[in-house]
């Protein structure tokens, strides 16, 4: 492990430059948390939180670390990556003293599968199927950002119908996704009861979209230039159902969990992080908003028509675990009062742009207009071309600000495909959450950031 | 700060928009910086002072086979890019940079001090690219494993060239 042969190539000829390099610490290493007397000043500090408890102003120095335990009286053990409440392939190391922990660093790449690779051997009409595997529980978000970023490349301007419908899918998407929240999260600390009650809520929105899109989840119903068809008729009565039957739900949670002492016992105070933290580590969504900052990309950076309905940013006071409850019950009402207006606002018209270069020609063109065979053919095996360009787009997923990075090269595929994953870099801020707390906390504290391994590996 | 030298205080004449003495073009509203790795760490430093506590986004490219790709004059193109988004959150303002990191050395100073949330976002733009950011608490891979050779979105890296590496685990037949 840690050889030469793994060092990067240029340096691989340079010994000089090479060894400049390991200096820095730069090459490659275990990922893995190490005992205290092997590990680097600077990443210790960065394993206990510390250097963001330093007041403005103050400069980090390695040296002035307090180490109050022995490292003999501390043990450094393992939590996954098939613990039942990383939700997924999470792996932590603890850091120990007794129950309390010292010292976090999280161990991802599990579910590593390349698809930012993969999204540039793809072209940009398959681009889709790719990304909505990454937040599985929220798919439509990963194709929404991802469409846009193609659309702002290819300057179509998308029919009215089709941002609706996007919005409509998404908010929806946003109330599934927190309330498989509330059943984990109800799990993770012993309400089990909760569990049943998230999926039963949950099952009624996915089948809503399994008649919209013919899919539960991985959807690619969002395409660059529109959605892939029309909501099925009678959709309007389906999605009031649902704004009438969920609310009196979330009520029933309220009575469940909000209220209840062991709940309130195992969350308030917990994993509580301040607003310049939270910053400073780029935290996002109602991570960050918990922490009292009022910061919301539907609001302070409209995309789509989200400046023409009406809702409420919901924000915390004390950036515990708690407040990241509450704020995600609240938003659940505050989606499905979006999803009311989006009823009444829904314009008729086109779901796709009718720009012949992106969209292929109706299934009944085919058979009786050669032109439309021939462009159907060429447009699904060549794909449409991008013009040279950069951009990078960004929404409010459920989980914080989800960005995709889209550099194209005048080709049919993506030069390259960055995706901003909240998870990943939500994740960051456990070290800070979890110092000084209990091992016990720490399984609320990783519910409360509600993180996605898929988006996480990518 | 560094990027008050000669080169830029020409470039001021002809493109009216520069950011901290840096050529700077706006794409589709969003201002975007260019810079070189020698005056990389002087401006986000000053942007970091000028307002923008938020980091979104840190990420990689590999340009190898881009070259001939639109910058503004003044900037050399390089093989790697680092491309980081910055928001200032009090003034709903948002502003990229991207910096030419030359393919030879790709050394880069951390952003770490300024933005401790960029940790993670630069270990994988080393995992999967091989940016060496100096300075940087602990620069391993963190999506690949630890004994994974090279630098996967590399374009000079063939998709499947590379055989599945799995750890040495006993069969269980």
């Amino acid at each position: 492990m840690a050889t030469t042969s793994s060092q990067p190539a240029e340096f691989r000829d340079d010994p000089a430059k090479a060894e400049g390099a390991a200096v820095a610490g730069t090459f490659d290493a275990a990922q893995e948390m190490h005992g205290r007397s092997e590990t680097d000043p600077l990443e210790l500090l960065r394993e206990t939180g510390a250097g963001l408890r330093l007041p403005e102003g103050v400069a980090l120095d390695p040296g002035d670390l307090v180490t109050e335990v022995g490292e003999d009286e501390t043990m450094i053990i393992n939590m996954g990556p098939q613990h039942p409440s990383t939700h997924g392939v999470l792996r932590l190391m603890l850091e120990l003293d007794g129950e309390t922990v010292l010292r976090t660093k999280s161990v991802v790449g599990y579910l590593h599968t390349g698809m930012e690779r993969t999204a540039e051997d793809l072209m940009y009409i398959q681009g889709s199927t790719n990304v909505t595997r990454m937040d599985y529980l929220a798919p439509f978000f990963n194709e929404t950002v991802y469409s846009m970023a193609v659309e702002q490349l290819l300057g179509v301007e998308l029919p009215p119908r089709a941002v609706w419908i996007r919005m409509l899918l998404m908010e929806l998407n946003r109330v599934s996704s927190h309330l498989l929240f509330m059943a984990t999260n109800g799990m993770d600390l012993g309400a089990v009861s909760m569990m049943i009650y998230g999926f039963r809520e949950r099952e009624l929105v996915l089948s809503f979209f399994e008649k919209v899109t013919g899919l539960r989840m991985n959807h690619n119903f969002i395409r660059p230039g529109g959605t892939a068809a029309d909501l099925p008729s009678g959709w309007q009565a389906d999605v009031l159902a649902l704004c009438k039957a969920i609310p009196p739900r979330l009520d029933e949670y309220d009575i469940l969990l909000t209220g209840q002492p062991i709940f309130t016992e195992r969350t308030q105070g917990v994993g509580a992080i301040t607003p310049e933290q939270a910053i400073a580590l780029s935290a996002s969504g109602p991570l960050l908003r918990s922490t009292g900052v009022d910061w919301d990309l539907r609001r302070d950076s409209p995309y789509l028509a989200y400046d023409q309905v009406e809702f409420d940013v919901v924000v915390g006071t004390y950036g515990d675990a708690f407040d990241r409850y509450a704020i995600r019950l609240e938003e659940i009402r505050q989606s499905l009062h979006i999803v009311e207006q989006i009823v009444d606002l829904l314009p008729k018209g086109d779901y796709r742009v009718q720009d012949k270069k992106v969209t292929p020609p109706p299934r009944s063109r085919i058979d009786e207009s050669m032109e439309a065979l021939i462009h159907h053919f060429k447009l699904f095996t060549e794909g449409f071309k991008v013009p040279e360009g950069e951009t990078y787009v960004a929404v409010e997923s459920p989980r914080g600000e989800l960005g995709c990075y889209l550099v194209a090269d005048g080709g049919s595929k993506p030069y390259r495909l960055h995706i901003r994953g909240p998870s990943f870099v939500n994740l960051q801020s456990l070290p800070v959450m979890l110092r000084g707390g209990l091992i016990a906390d720490a399984v609320a504290v990783i519910s409360s950031i509600d993180p996605v391994m898929g988006e996480v590996d990518r | 700060m560094s990027g008050e030298n000669e080169e830029s205080a020409e470039h001021d004449e002809t493109d009216p928009l520069t950011v901290h003495g840096l050529p700077a073009v706006d794409v589709r509203g969003t201002t975007v910086v260019h810079t070189d790795v020698a005056r990389y760490p002087g401006l986000l430093e000053a942007l970091h002072a000028e307002g923008f506590a938020f980091c979104a986004d840190l990420c990689a490219v590999d340009h190898l086979t881009n070259a001939d790709r639109t910058l503004p004059d003044g900037i050399e193109p390089q093989r790697f890019e680092v491309v980081v988004n910055v928001r200032d959150l009090a003034g709903h303002r948002h502003l990229r940079v991207r910096c030419q990191v030359p393919g030879v050395d790709t050394r880069v100073p951390t952003s770490f001090h300024l933005w401790p949330g960029t940790e993670a976002m630069e270990r994988e733009a080393y995992d999967l690219f091989g940016i060496v950011f100096t300075g940087h608490p602990d620069l391993t891979r963190i999506l690949l494993p630890d004994d994974w050779e090279g630098h996967p979105l590399r374009k000079d890296v063939t998709p499947g060239r590379v055989p599945i590496q799995f750890r040495d685990a006993p069969s269980t037949r």
